[in-house]
């Protein structure tokens, strides 16, 4: 086995027992990507220099006795909406393209904090906007199981780098499966925590309210191990919960007898891909072997999630993207004839077209005349759907469900009809309104050979059980052994 | 011939107050809030509104806010939220403003006024927290501006008042009003030169006894008390005039030039901003506690019209002096500190309304920037009480306690002004008056009585006006008839 292809766990015995140093490890990281992402196109930045030196740094504190974290060493790529101080955060965007933040996100303070070794900043849709990572202004990412087709989004860099393994894990985020479906299509583990749980100080924002931070990994395990060390309050962020969060590898428990499992049967309809309900069916079928109880429920409400999230998530974002007007930071418009002018083309000229359409759309659904038809009600329908999950989980443990409708598709197959996108994040959506935790396990490939996701989605602030089952899956599945071969 | 009866009408006001709150730090980061500095150096990643930052609400501001909604005896809200407002210019770094909409901090308040007609009601619809906006500076020499986003984040409220107002008097009654108490209980400075107070003005006409409401007007960048009364007087009277001659008022934001005296249109209904108000998702809403109302009610001090009441009942003072030595703290605790230290508080009242505020308007002060403690115009009434100075000089000793800041007492001892009581002194100089003025001493014989006071202003005269006045005049009065 290549370095590449360990766990965080497993290079965490390598570092401890001293077989590998962490400067070894971070050149042969860097190494890989010099190779293969000339072809991959996942990191926008590679940062190099400080990889290295933090490299060194962080061996000399593990020497030292210092520094005893599972995440000491690991070397890693976080997705480029999440800020890092002196280091550019572009957002995949030419707004953003000069932007280089003063201050570091709170998670990547975190991760500092246990040793981590920052590689690179991963590419992915412009502003978290898409869910092919096709909308970046500077690259468009291949999926490594078929470099044709894209390695969804938006979080499609941090996703594909895990399972190229050019990165040992990866943050990304998650607004209306911007983690689960990449991960879904690369063949990864991705998290999505309970909203509030990881600090969004230093994420970029998109739509405010339903943002989270979270891990894509190779294993359950490595989840949780990354969940431990960014979970937990923070002064900074009002909507962090002030909450003591577990231990989340104690739940690394091989044992689902008694669990409750709902199977909506909105979430196996004729509308997703056969051999993806076939999968999601087997994943339902291991449950029950192992002594779970798997029931179907019905959510009725599932046919208007999609227009619920996009109309919220929207509104919110044509606020948060009306800092970007040339002044401060960013990209600005050359030779402008007036100040009116000046903030019109450093907009016009700075987002692309996905962005822009978002914009518009927000602003539509929040204009007086049209509030009360769109934004107010789509506010209810949030209440509403919330309230169904939430009287699911009176009955059941977890929900699970297809990731995504579809396997990786082909890059530039769907670019260009923006509604048929937005409504592929039907099974992704629901959980980002309802403020719900969400993962996606790899379980089964398509006739293609592509990866398929299987989602499970647990209670408000139960990452617990979301982990168990699903470390329980993966200890009684070979899904997650799989690698893309990439012709190496 | 038919009588036409010219039509009356009548204005109905309201305003909209901007007041900045006193906190130490901006109202989302640490930021200071002091006014001035150096252009961009009160500002941090959050106030700027740099990508991935959020706003973490200060509590103080909270609290300020509720105690301005205490003392205009407003409701405070047990539940309340806020929102973003869409507003894109540069001078606001987010392109929103955290603000509130419909569930604003405080509501349904009032504060009284004293008009012609007495004592009026001035309700308040509501009171609720935002946060300023930056400056833009347009460069005299070149096609550019420069923007300073110091004052961006500095804690606001907005004081929104019912239509209640029905004159450019009682708009200054109002403002005047609502700058004591906010400063009685140390929530804003309320300094409306340096912008800490500012107001936007609703203003429409109706026929008089009319129900129905005229179309209004709002008129902005009034940067004065005195502006605010010229503006209502130009702006009713124009609608005045508009209506007179079969025009019609439209909706629209005008801009009032001080200097010209009138103001012209900047913005029509049209063009008015959507706000696109929606509820602020960084901020999770705010529960208030009643324990906090509660502590924050006592620990409010005494009000203006409390105190107010005090001086009339306390100190005997007329109302008209009572309102006046309370419509500011500064001058109110001045006073206060003043008849503490004195026996004869109404006498300490006449020179505090009378010749302190004259001398602080001719030379431009502040009271902060009296020389003298407040004990000072005590004891000058004290001295002037005991009969060791005399009226005239008290006048000149207070002029020279503004120039020197010394006490009273060494002043008129240093340069001798004691009231010349000594009796073998001044009979010399009234034996000297005497002589030196035959005519009037004749003009007195023949019974021109009114010729004692030309004789006893000599008198004064000779001792520079040290001599006891009642003293020359009884002496004089015993060598002429004696």
């Amino acid at each position: 086995m290549k370095l590449h292809e360990y766990t965080i766990s497993q290079l965490h015995d390598l570092i401890s027992k001293r077989e590998i140093s962490v400067p070894e490890l971070t050149r042969y990281m860097l190494d890989r990507i010099e190779s293969l992402d000339s072809k991959l196109e996942c990191y926008i930045t590679v940062t190099e220099k400080q990889a290295m030196e933090q490299a060194e740094k962080v061996q000399k504190m593990i020497d030292d006795g210092t520094l005893n974290s599972p995440l000491a060493g690991i070397p890693m790529g976080i997705k480029d909406n999440i800020c890092t101080r002196g280091i550019p955060t572009t957002c995949a965007s030419k707004m953003l393209s000069n932007f280089v933040p003063p201050y570091d996100a709170h998670v990547v303070k975190k991760l500092y904090d246990n040793g981590a070794v920052l590689l690179g900043k991963l590419n992915m849709d412009e502003f978290a906007m898409g869910s092919s990572t096709e909308s970046s202004h500077f690259k468009k990412t291949k999926n490594p199981w078929d470099t044709e087709r894209v390695p969804g989004g938006s979080s499609g860099g941090s996703a594909a780098a895990v399972a190229a393994g050019e990165a040992i894990y990866a943050l990304g985020s998650d607004t209306g499966g911007s983690i689960r479906q990449p991960a879904s299509f690369c063949g990864c583990v991705g998290l999505k925590p309970t909203y509030g749980l990881v600090s969004r100080f230093g994420l970029v924002a998109y739509a405010s309210s339903f943002d989270q931070i979270g891990p894509l990994t190779k294993t359950v395990t490595d989840c949780a191990l990354v969940l431990n060390a960014i979970a937990g309050h923070d002064p900074m962020d009002l909507t962090s919960s002030r909450r003591q969060h577990p231990d989340y590898t104690k739940a690394l428990i091989n044992d689902v007898k008694g669990m409750k499992i709902g199977v909506p049967r909105e979430f196996i309809d004729d509308s997703v891909q056969k051999d993806i309900r076939d999968a999601v069916l087997n994943a339902v079928k291991v449950f029950s072997d192992l002594g779970a109880r798997c029931e179907e429920i019905s959510i009725p409400i599932m046919e208007y999630v999609v227009p619920t999230y996009y109309i919220i998530a929207l509104a919110e974002a044509s606020f948060n993207l009306a800092r970007y007007d040339g002044v401060k930071f960013g990209y600005r418009a050359a030779n402008p004839k007036d100040m009116l002018d000046f903030c019109m083309r450093s907009r016009s000229e700075g987002f692309g077209t996905e962005v822009k359409r978002r914009i518009l759309l927000g602003t539509y659904v929040l204009s007086s005349g049209y509030y009360d038809a769109y934004y107010k009600k789509a506010l209810k329908a949030r209440t509403i759907i919330t309230r169904e999950f939430n009287k699911a989980f009176e009955e059941y443990d977890i929900i699970i469900g297809p990731v995504s409708p579809t396997t990786a598709y082909r890059i530039g197959e769907k670019i260009n009809d923006p509604v048929q996108m937005y409504m592929e994040d039907i099974f992704t959506v629901p959980v980002n309104i309802a403020g719900l935790p969400a993962i996606s396990i790899p379980c089964g490939f398509d006739s293609k050979s592509l990866p398929i996701g299987l989602q499970i989605i647990g209670k408000r602030f139960d990452e617990t059980t979301i982990i168990r089952a699903a470390y329980t899956f993966e200890q009684n599945t070979d899904f997650h052994k799989a690698r893309p071969s990439l012709n190496e | 011939m038919i009588e036409v009866k010219p039509m009356e009408y009548e204005a109905v006001i309201g305003l909209e107050v901007h007041a900045e709150l006193s906190t130490k730090s901006k109202i989302f980061c640490s930021c200071t809030t002091e006014f001035g500095g150096q252009p961009n150096t009160h500002c941090c990643p959050i106030c700027l509104g740099m990508p991935g930052t959020l706003p973490v609400l200060n509590k103080k501001a909270v609290e300020y806010a509720i105690k301005a909604g205490l003392a205009t005896n407003c409701t405070i809200s047990l539940f309340t939220k806020q929102d973003r407002k869409n507003y894109f210019y540069p001078d606001l770094p987010k392109g929103y403003q955290i603000s509130q909409y419909d569930l604003p901090l405080c509501k349904d308040g009032y504060v009284e006024i004293e008009t012609e007609n007495g004592k009026k009601k001035i309700r308040i619809n509501r009171i609720h927290i935002e946060e300023d906006a930056g400056k833009l500076v347009h460069s005299e020499y070149g096609n550019y501006s420069f923007v300073d986003y110091n004052r961006t984040g500095v804690p606001l409220i907005e004081i929104v008042s019912e239509p209640d107002i029905s004159s450019a008097a009682e708009a200054k009654a109002y403002l005047e009003k609502l700058k004591a108490i906010l400063q009685f209980i140390g929530v804003s400075d309320c300094k409306m030169e340096e912008g800490s107070l500012r107001a936007d003005v609703n203003i429409s006409v109706r026929p008089k006894g009319s129900k129905q409401l005229g179309e209004r007007t709002e008129m902005k960048n009034l940067n004065s008390f005195r502006a605010v009364y010229r503006a209502i007087e130009a702006e009713v009277a124009r609608q005045i005039e508009v209506i007179k001659s079969g025009g019609v008022i439209h909706r629209e934001t005008r801009r009032w030039d001080d200097a010209k005296g009138e103001s012209y249109p900047m913005r029509s209904k049209e063009d008015a901003q959507d706000y696109r108000y929606f509820p602020e998702p960084d901020l999770p809403p705010l529960i208030i506690k009643k324990e906090l109302i509660e502590r924050l009610k006592n620990e409010l001090p005494e009000l203006p019209d409390a105190r107010k009441q005090r001086y009339i009942s306390e100190y005997g003072l007329p109302e008209y002096d009572a309102g006046v030595l309370t419509s500011s703290k500064e001058l109110s605790d001045f006073f206060e500190e003043a008849a503490k230290a004195s026996t004869n508080v109404k006498a300490v009242s006449n020179w505090v309304m009378g010749d302190m505020l004259r001398i602080l308007r001719e030379k431009n002060m502040e009271i902060a920037e009296i020389p003298f403690p407040p004990a000072y115009p005590a004891k000058l009434v004290a001295l002037i009480d005991k009969g060791v100075i005399n009226g005239p000089t008290a006048k000149k000793v207070f002029e020279e306690m503004f120039d020197t800041g010394k006490d009273p007492e060494t002043i008129v001892k240093e340069q001798g002004l004691e009231v010349l009581n000594d009796e073998s002194v001044l009979l010399e100089v009234v034996e000297r008056v005497i002589q030196e003025n035959p005519n009037s001493v004749a003009d007195y014989k023949k019974g021109k009585k009114k010729a004692i006071g030309f004789l006893v202003g000599q008198a004064m005269k000779a001792t520079k006006g040290k001599a006891n006045p009642q003293l020359i005049n009884e002496l004089l009065i015993k060598k002429l008839e004696g």
